[in-house]
């Protein structure tokens, strides 16, 4: 099982795939839409690969539910868990 | 002693022998979307693609369109309207409940006690109208078969809603399907996911509407009527992500699904033609697919919008017409929208 920095580091890489934002831009306290301007659609993209990197299931109605990186790298924790 | 039923006499194989497309002249552009929502030329660029969309005039109707289109493509595979035996109309904006739009546009043509009927299937509509022309070829049921996706999806938009009537365009485009030694269309794979009805969908029913007018009437009061809050005239909504999802991996399966039932690889194909939805996910799709260069992708969605099941003939068409070499060549189909329901095949290209 990751720990929340290894998952971070992931997220982070998948992030700038998705959108060419560095990677130490990602952070914790970062609101997805707000700080890092990432829509809806690239952000389902973010979590299908997400699901796939760390092999968790993210369904629809949670994708809502994660405004910030660090409620994302929250509940792929708990979902690796 | 038991009657035995006579079969009429299966034929090999059916193929596309023409296309034909209705382009309506009103162009609006993202500055008069942006009149109606905050939004800019750029934004909806970048997240959609879309640059222009057609609509049709007011007057113009649905089987106006598809018989431009369907003329056309008549004419194309060196036919009359007199040649064609079925006609199979896939829409979901002719505004009768009955009857058909098909059974109005065979009477045009001039066609003789054509079969005739519609197909509600929203933007996989052109290609379940694809499998079952195929399928009726084969069995000897009809030997012509025209197939039309038309769309007025201008006359069920809210101009100020944000999820989808920005994207919307009006359009048709035709296919006639007739006999052939060779295959031209391969197994279609067709289907349903109905736990997500409400993803795409109208935000209601008529039966509001009817009632509030019989309400209106008895106490001679039509408040709600005019109260545009209502929303009594049921308009286009999505979950737009959630489509997203659905149509880029579920659907690239479904596209990789074909491609092995025709027996066949992207290598082999010299087009890709999915429904145009949206180009992030034709741009998404043709990345998990893994499209070899060489394949020639529709993106008639940059001028026509999204146009539901007239978008993958209007592509279609379009490619054809600007890349005349891909005539000939195997193109991949794949239509998907409300339902959700979704279709594909392959076809060898007229």
């Amino acid at each position: 099982m990751a720990d929340k920095n290894e998952i971070l580091a992931g997220l982070a890489e998948i992030v700038n795939e998705e959108t060419g934002l560095e990677t130490e831009e990602v952070q914790l306290g970062k609101s997805f839409t707000e700080d890092l301007d990432i829509d809806s659609i690239s952000m389902m993209t973010i979590v299908v690969n997400a699901e796939e990197k760390f092999g968790v299931k993210i369904p629809d109605e949670e994708v809502k539910n994660l405004s910030t990186v660090g409620d994302a790298v929250d509940f792929i924790a708990n979902a690796e868990g | 002693m038991t009657a035995v039923l006579n079969q009429p006499a299966p034929v090999q194989a059916s193929r596309v022998m023409g296309l034909g497309v209705h382009r309506p002249d009103v162009i609006v552009d993202n500055e008069q979307i942006c009149q109606w929502i905050d939004s800019s030329d750029e934004w909806i660029r970048k997240r959609t693609g879309i640059v222009t969309r057609h609509r049709a005039r007011p007057e113009v109707s649905v089987v106006d369109m598809a018989e431009g289109a369907a003329r056309e493509a008549i004419e194309q595979s060196g036919l009359t309207g007199a040649d064609v035996d079925a006609v199979i109309v896939a829409t979901v904006t002719h505004p009768y409940q009955t009857p058909s739009a098909a059974a109005e546009l065979a009477h045009r043509l001039g066609t003789e006690a054509a079969i005739a009927y519609d197909i509600s299937a929203a933007c996989a509509g052109y290609c379940y109208g694809i499998g079952q022309a195929d399928a009726l070829v084969r069995a000897g049921a009809a030997r012509h078969v025209l197939v039309v996706g038309v769309e007025k999806l201008s006359d069920f938009i809210d101009d100020h809603e944000r999820s989808m009537s920005f994207l919307l365009g009006d359009g048709a485009g035709a296919a006639l399907v007739g006999p052939s030694e060779e295959t031209g269309i391969s197994p279609s794979l067709m289907g349903s996911n109905g736990e997500k009805w409400e993803t795409v969908s109208m935000d209601g029913s008529l039966l509001p509407l009817r009632d509030a007018l019989a309400e209106a009437r008895r106490t001679q009061d039509a408040s709600r009527l005019l109260d545009a809050e209502e929303r009594l005239w049921p308009t286009l909504r999505q979950d737009g992500p959630t489509v997203f999802r659905w149509a880029v991996w579920e659907m690239a399966k479904v596209a990789q699904q074909t491609l092995d039932a025709a027996g066949i690889s992207a290598e082999d194909l010299v087009a890709f033609v999915p429904h145009q939805a949206n180009i992030r996910i034709i741009d998404e799709m043709v990345k998990q697919l893994d499209l070899p260069e060489h394949v020639a992708v529709g993106r008639d969605i940059v001028d026509a919008g999204n146009t539901s099941a007239a978008s993958i003939p209007l592509a279609m068409h379009r490619l054809v017409h600007e890349n005349p070499e891909l005539s000939g060549g195997l193109a991949l189909q794949i239509g998907f929208g409300a339902g959700l329901v979704y279709g594909a095949q392959v076809i060898r290209l007229p």
